[in-house]
């Protein structure tokens, strides 16, 4: 804090052209960033009240709210909002509760603790293409998978999980990619938990439930804020993991919206379509955004 | 009496512990164990734990023609994007860190509010403006689009490193003579090499893995290790072997980044929320 105000009156006091030379220095990548960020949202906005499809030239024109109304009363749309949210939640849920739990375990002292938290955050760095396929042929084939041999020697029928509960088990695949950044992000925060603090509360005779409500998961609860909000930005818009275990299907079961938009794109060539639903996928991350850029801003010391 | 139940408790941890962690890196484990299998081990029931190691898979990854191209075409993007993204971000981070005025908080939060654009919103204009420009399906535009998205974490990351520079270091160069340019790069950059590296790191990472625009902006040409992956996810998928090795050859260099670095990538993942 006192750092930077030296600077800016050290600045002020020196030259008039520092303000000058920080704005060009800052104008590049200002500039790109404006392109970036408004020609694509202007662009999808003006698609989204056109006629527009790629494989169909005869049909182009204004089309007013015509793509907005066919899409809300469309119930694959409905369908995969439903699928959007229950992905979020869910995976929200398993993340940061299990996060929180997780973090707090391998604050503990014990044998080896520093090779068991870099096998649990290790699935964070793993693509998520191959995450989905890992879990989709390794561990949950029918067949081939460990988990249905595990099923199988105990006696139970292994499940094609991918068929018979799509929705929930795409949910699981992303909750492993994303558990292990709430608890690398949480395991940090615990940690600058002052010792003396802890010890204090010990000394205190505090319980450890009492020592976790009272203690760390207050000191817990900014960063538990940025974990569910940056994770909310990315599991809005899960896509590769549907792409590539159940292309959305069945039917429409696994769909969610990024899904359905890349479908009516891409697959469809539905340009208009489309795009109202990238408008609307936009509203929806902006309400989550403002959240974020609020929570960040508040400990923003400038 | 206190001593031993104290150690029944810590022995207690440390399986909870182990178990956990085990259960949760247990997928990446099989992928390392079963790319040296073979296709014909790799689905063996029961699943071997023990057998004889063969690279046998590995062998007919690099035998298939794209498998180099592909591994090319990752490092292209994955170190393109890297520097231009440092190239615009380091005078940016370094002007809001060392000359802030009255909208530097604004231009932080305003940089940070992009990042939060959900590419599936933007995946229509996007694509066909890629088409328009010959840019789809090229190792220079996948580049361009990761070097956008990620830009707002690298300024974000740079800034926070700044910050934590005394800027009295600075004075003193200046002191000394030295211009704009020779502060930073004499003085600035040298100091603040860590943080340039950490930040280059992160973004590697994520260029590295990054899905979506791979698989929607490219297709045979320009195909990262994210897209490639992809293709094993239909007729081939049953190639269990194959797809071992090739995600064991695409994971292998970012768990190695991401256990080295993990500290530092919480400063940029969190946008210096949590440091």
């Amino acid at each position: 804090m006192s750092a930077v105000t030296t600077a800016s009156q050290h600045h002020r006091k020196a030259a008039i052209g520092a303000g000058a030379s920080g704005a060009l220095m800052l104008a590049p990548a200002v500039f790109v960033l404006l392109v970036w960020s408004v020609v694509p949202l202007v662009l999808t906005l003006w698609y989204s009240f056109q006629n527009y499809n790629l494989v169909d030239p005869t049909l182009h024109g204004f089309a007013g709210v015509n793509n907005y109304w066919y899409l809300l009363s469309d119930p694959d749309f409905l369908q995969s909002l439903l699928n959007t949210a229950i992905l979020v939640i869910g995976v929200l849920v398993i993340s940061v509760g299990g996060g929180t739990l997780l973090a707090v375990l391998y604050d503990q002292e014990f044998v080896g603790r520093g090779v068991a938290r870099v096998l649990v955050i290790s699935p964070f760095f793993v693509m998520p293409t191959v995450s989905a396929l890992l879990w989709k042929n390794l561990m949950l084939h029918p067949i081939y998978g460990v988990y249905s041999w595990m099923m199988r020697a105990v006696g139970l029928t292994p499940i094609d999980w991918l068929q018979r509960f799509p929705m929930l088990t795409v949910m699981m695949i992303v909750a492993w990619e994303w558990l292990p950044f709430a608890v690398l992000i949480l395991l940090t925060a615990v940690q600058s938990l002052d010792a003396e603090q802890k010890e204090a509360a010990l000394l205190d005779g505090a319980g450890p439930v009492a020592r976790f409500f009272h203690i760390v998961l207050p000191h817990l609860s900014r960063a538990i804020a940025v974990v569910i909000m940056i994770e909310t930005i990315y599991l809005l818009t899960i896509f590769a993991e549907i792409m590539v275990t159940t292309a959305g299907g069945p039917g429409v079961a696994s769909t969610n919206l990024a899904y359905l938009i890349y479908s009516r794109a891409l697959l469809q060539f539905d340009v208009g379509g489309a795009s109202a639903g990238g408008v609307i996928a936009i509203v929806i991350a902006n309400i989550a955004a403002a959240f974020l850029v609020r929570a960040v801003a508040r400990h923003l010391e400038v | 009496m206190a001593g031993q139940r104290a150690r029944g408790k810590s022995l207690v941890i440390a399986a909870v512990g182990w178990v956990v962690a085990i259960w949760i890196f247990f997928p990446i484990f099989w992928m390392f164990l079963t790319s040296f299998k073979g296709e014909a081990g790799a689905i063996a029931t029961p699943p071997r734990l023990f057998f004889v190691p063969t690279l046998e898979s590995y062998h007919e990854v690099f035998q298939r023609a794209n498998y180099w191209r592909v591994t090319f075409n990752t490092l292209g993007v994955s170190i393109g994007a890297t520097v231009v993204a440092l190239l615009f971000s380091i005078p940016a981070a370094y002007a809001m860190a060392f000359l802030p005025g009255k909208r530097t908080r604004g231009t932080l939060l305003w940089m940070l509010s992009t990042r939060m654009l959900p590419p599936v919103g933007v995946l229509v204009p996007i694509y066909l403006i890629a088409r328009n420009t010959h840019l789809l399906d090229t190792v220079t535009g996948l580049a361009l689009v990761d070097m956008f998205t990620n830009m707002p974490i690298t300024v974000w990351m740079l800034y926070t490193f700044f910050r934590e520079i005394p800027v009295p270091i600075l004075e003193a160069g200046r002191m000394d003579g030295a211009n704009r340019w020779q502060e930073i790069t004499r003085v600035l950059l040298p100091l603040a090499t860590p943080g340039i590296a950490s930040t280059a790191l992160l973004s590697m990472i994520l260029c590295w893995n990054e899905a979506f625009w791979s698989l929607n902006l490219t297709s045979s040409n320009a195909a990262p290790l994210a897209a490639f992956i992809a293709s094993f996810s239909s007729p081939e998928g049953l190639f269990f072997g194959k797809l071992s090795a090739a995600s064991t050859l695409a994971v292998a260099p970012i768990l190695a980044f991401g256990w080295i670095s993990q500290k530092q990538l919480v400063r940029g993942l969190t946008f210096g929320a949590v440091k």
